[in-house]
């Protein structure tokens, strides 16, 4: 078997080792949260008798590893467990299977990742590459400048400044971005267009400037003065001599990024009213809604093990010397 | 056109400045340079002299944080100087090709040694793709590459050092330039490698009549290879003459300087007191074993010098005496006794007794400390001295290393490569060893700092009668210092000997070998050995 496949099964491996490990983690600091779950759930009004059955129905009563246990197996059958809320007092359960609840969220989520990441990616990555070849100009300077202030504005700030100009002064946009299934994909794009822009001048400052620095850090390299002498011109050292030896620092950076619009945008989420898995999760921790929590930071943690894992896997593929053993 | 119809390039007048410590200052002062087609010319000169940007500027070519200041560079009727980058370009690697020092470093790792090879032929369309491709084959195959026909689908790492030197030659001929700049293109490799990469230069230039400016510090290889020489020194022209006149009578006093180092000869001593032998050590990394059951004695107060290529076990050997890689299988013996196989293992007298002197100096320094505090540490650690008593000691070894107190707060990066090795080497020093093991020390130097090092060390020995295990590639070296010799080969002893009685004939075949590729101040010393080699 080439070596490269078993490097990539080995980190697969150590991928699944790490979310056993996150879950966990989880689990223990879910269980740690503060408060009755039977008391949260069921509202001040519920009896004692109540909540303790509402416990036992739960297997709240049962010692913390056996309730992480029961839970890793039935995740690994795929059953991600049914819901705490839309039970009551009064012992009517309209509960929903976790799954249910999240599948939609996820959905719109990696729909608003996935458009950002195809406008952010290749953006950031052309500004890095641009600003390399034209290197301590006015340009390389701009650029510079124009991302770290996006960066360094808080996100939601962002997103008002966006809504004010480009939803307020000038109807380009609109400012809430509700979306349902029912919608066409032009309708969606647009609704998720305000977000999208954010999303995109928050994270493109990061891969932009590591790609910057991680072309700028091999034009030292004694094969790029090897190539000028040979009568390559700045662009062809750049994309033919310095870019493919780069791939490896501007795929982590990417997958990085990649992974926080995954996980991290909630506030963008809820500046601009978009239904997605972030909302869902802060609305679960504070209603108690274990097995959702549970769930939406189980799908965070294997985000952020696969992105990393294929970063790492372009890391290998474009490295001859792993690729192509002597 | 002023300059006559054979002259190729016409340097007049050349002033290049570089950019340190927040000014500028001049590399190059003034140096005129003429070379005619076909011709080839040798550049040498100490690290510092202005070789390799006087190599460079031959191309019009100044390296970043480096600017001509004066003169003209004419190639082929153009001053180089007036020309825009661009068209520059259209003259590099076409007309103009460059072979670097190091191929390892100089080749990019991402593409193929095949495309990197024609890539300037390709970009100037000298010819089509696919002739290209066929003549890189043909050119590897004249330079009696392995394989020619599908080395060119490896990555550079796939291939060894002195095969990426000789496809570097190949790229460097493949657009059939008129001029070639050789810098240092041997100096990383081996002996026996270099005897090879030097007679395929050599062929390639003369076969397509180019001409070549071949730098280097080495006078037995430019010998070799150059038509006229011309000696450099502080970025100014020592003097310059045909190559035979030049080795036999140069003008100069320092030329004649460089000549003379080569002569340094110890006679030798035989020592019967054994200080420390190596009993049937056998040792490697993980699987890979490097070390076969070596055996090797070193007499008190003498020095055995370790010669082989690099790969053949030397500097793993020194990790074993130190400890720093327990051998699977042997032991190494001190005073008779076996000294415990790992570092840690050992007492801070077992320690004492066997230090070490290292290759790079630069690396073996820790850049943040003084001169004070790295010569006074192995007081404090061996010795327990402190106070007055460590300041005494100080200056004293910096006596015994010809320095004076005045480098006592300097930091590493203030000291020339020599000054270094002699801080190292009286850290070693101070430890009050009976065993210093030198690892290369002086192959980073040039030839009359070497001299000045080993002389140094000579003198040590016979003022404290240490023992030396000197390890080294280079024979000059090893008749300069040795008392015996030991030779290795693919992590074996292949003979240990007085000197004198490895040196002289018969000699296994390996030693032979070894032996016979040391380049000799004779021109015609490489012509002939491949004339009796085959």
């Amino acid at each position: 078997m080439h070596p490269v496949l078993i490097t990539i099964i080995k980190r697969l491996g150590l991928g699944l080792v790490t979310l056993f490990v996150v879950s966990a983690i989880i689990f223990s600091s879910v269980t740690m949260l503060p408060g009755d779950f039977g008391e949260a759930v069921l509202g001040q009004a519920a009896t004692e008798e109540t909540v303790a059955a509402f416990r036992e129905e739960l297997g709240l009563d049962k010692p913390a590893w056996q309730r992480y246990f029961s839970w890793a197996g039935s995740v690994l059958k795929g059953d991600l467990g049914t819901s705490f809320s839309g039970r009551s007092a009064s012992g009517v359960d309209r509960s929903r299977s976790v799954a249910e609840m999240i599948a939609p969220r996820l959905k719109n989520t990696l729909f608003l990742a996935g458009v950002t990441a195809i406008i952010a990616v290749p953006l950031a990555i052309l500004l890095g590459l641009s600003a390399a070849l034209y290197r301590n100009t006015l340009y390389d300077r701009t650029v510079n400048v124009t991302t770290l202030t996006t960066i360094s504005m808080p996100e939601f700030f962002v997103a008002y400044v966006l809504i004010l100009l480009l939803s307020s002064l000038y109807k380009v946009f609109p400012s809430l971005a509700t979306v349902d299934p029912d919608m066409l994909l032009g309708e969606r794009l647009n609704r998720i267009a305000l977000p999208a822009i954010t999303l995109t001048l928050v994270i493109v400052a990061h891969m932009m400037r590591m790609t910057r620095a991680a072309i700028i850090n091999l034009l030292a390299s004694p094969y790029i003065e090897m190539a000028r002498l040979k009568g390559a011109s700045r662009s062809e050292i750049i994309l033919k001599h310095a870019l493919p030896n780069a791939w490896a620092p501007i795929a982590t950076v990417v997958a990085f990024n990649l992974a926080y619009l995954v996980v991290g945008v909630v506030v963008v989420e809820v500046v601009f009213v978009y239904p997605g898995i972030g909302q869902l999760m802060v609305d679960s921790v504070s209603s108690r809604d274990i097995p959702v929590v549970q769930a939406c930071a189980l799908i965070f943690a294997g985000t952020y093990i696969l992105l990393n894992l294929i970063a790492d896997v372009i890391g290998i593929a474009t490295n001859p010397r792993l690729l192509h053993p002597r | 056109m002023s300059a006559s119809d054979d002259v190729l390039l016409e340097m007049r007048d050349v002033h290049i400045e570089g950019f340190s410590d927040e000014q500028w200052h001049p590399i190059i002062k003034g140096v005129d340079l003429v070379l005619k087609r076909g011709q080839i010319m040798g550049l040498i000169g100490e690290s510092g002299a202005g070789k390799s940007t006087l190599g460079l500027a031959a191309m019009g070519f100044a390296r970043a944080g480096c600017r001509f200041t004066q003169g003209s560079v004419t190639f082929d009727g153009t001053n180089l100087l007036s020309l825009k980058d661009s068209q520059k370009r259209k003259l590099w690697g076409t007309r103009i090709a460059y072979v670097a020092q190091s191929a390892a470093a100089a080749f990019n790792p991402a593409h193929r040694l095949i495309d990197q090879t024609i890539e300037s032929a390709n970009r100037a369309q000298v010819r089509p793709e696919s002739e290209s491709r066929q003549d890189a084959v043909d050119l590897f195959q004249s330079l009696n590459l392995p394989d020619a026909g599908n080395i060119g689908s490896r990555y550079p790492h796939q291939v060894s050092g002195g095969q990426l030197q000789r496809v570097m030659t190949a790229m460097a001929i493949s657009a059939r330039p008129d001029l070639i700049i050789f810098d240092e293109p041997t100096t990383a490799l081996d002996v026996t490698t270099q005897v090879e990469v030097l007679a395929a230069m050599r062929d390639m230039v003369e076969k397509h009549n180019t001409a070549a400016i071949y730098i280097t510090h080495d006078l037995a290889v430019v010998a070799q290879m150059a038509d006229v020489i011309k000696v450099l020194r502080y970025g100014e022209e020592v003097e310059e003459a045909e190559t035979r006149t030049m080795l036999n009578s140069p003008k100069q006093a320092y030329t004649r300087s460089l000549w003379s180092v080569r002569s340094l000869e110890k006679p030798q001593e035989k020592g019967d007191d054994i200080v420390l032998s190596m009993q049937g050590i056998h040792a490697g990394y993980g699987k890979v074993r490097v070390l076969h059951g070596i055996d090797i004695n070193l007499p008190r107060g003498k020095t055995v010098a370790v010669v082989g290529e690099s790969g053949s076990g030397k500097s793993t050997a020194a990790r074993v005496i130190t400890g720093l890689l327990p051998p699977s299988e042997g032991a190494v013996h001190f005073n008779g006794h076996p000294l415990p196989a790992a570092l840690k293992d050992r007492s801070t007298e077992q320690l004492r007794q066997i230090q070490m002197i290292y290759q790079m100096a630069d690396t073996a320094m820790n850049p943040r400390q003084t001169v004070e505090e790295i010569i006074g540490r192995p007081l404090e650690f061996y010795h327990q001295l402190t106070g007055r008593e460590k300041e005494a000691r100080i200056a004293q070894l910096l006596e015994m290393i010809e320095l004076d107190e005045t480098f006592l707060d300097r930091l590493p990066s203030e000291l020339s490569g020599g000054q270094k090795q002699r801080i190292c080497i009286a850290r070693a020093l101070a430890a009050n060893p009976d065993v210093i093991i030198c690892d290369e020390v002086t192959s980073a130097l040039d030839q009359i700092v070497q001299e000045g090092i080993l002389k140094l060390l000579l003198r040590l020995q016979k003022e404290f009668n240490i023992s030396y295990l000197f390890i080294t590639h280079d024979i000059a070296t090893v008749k300069a210092i040795s008392d015996e010799i030991v030779v290795m080969y693919n992590g074996k002893v292949v003979e240990q000997g007085l000197k004198n009685d490895i040196l002289q004939p018969p000699h296994p075949e390996y030693t032979e070998l070894l032996l016979s590729s040391v380049p000799e101040m004779d021109p015609d010393w490489l012509t002939q050995l491949l004339a009796s080699r085959t």
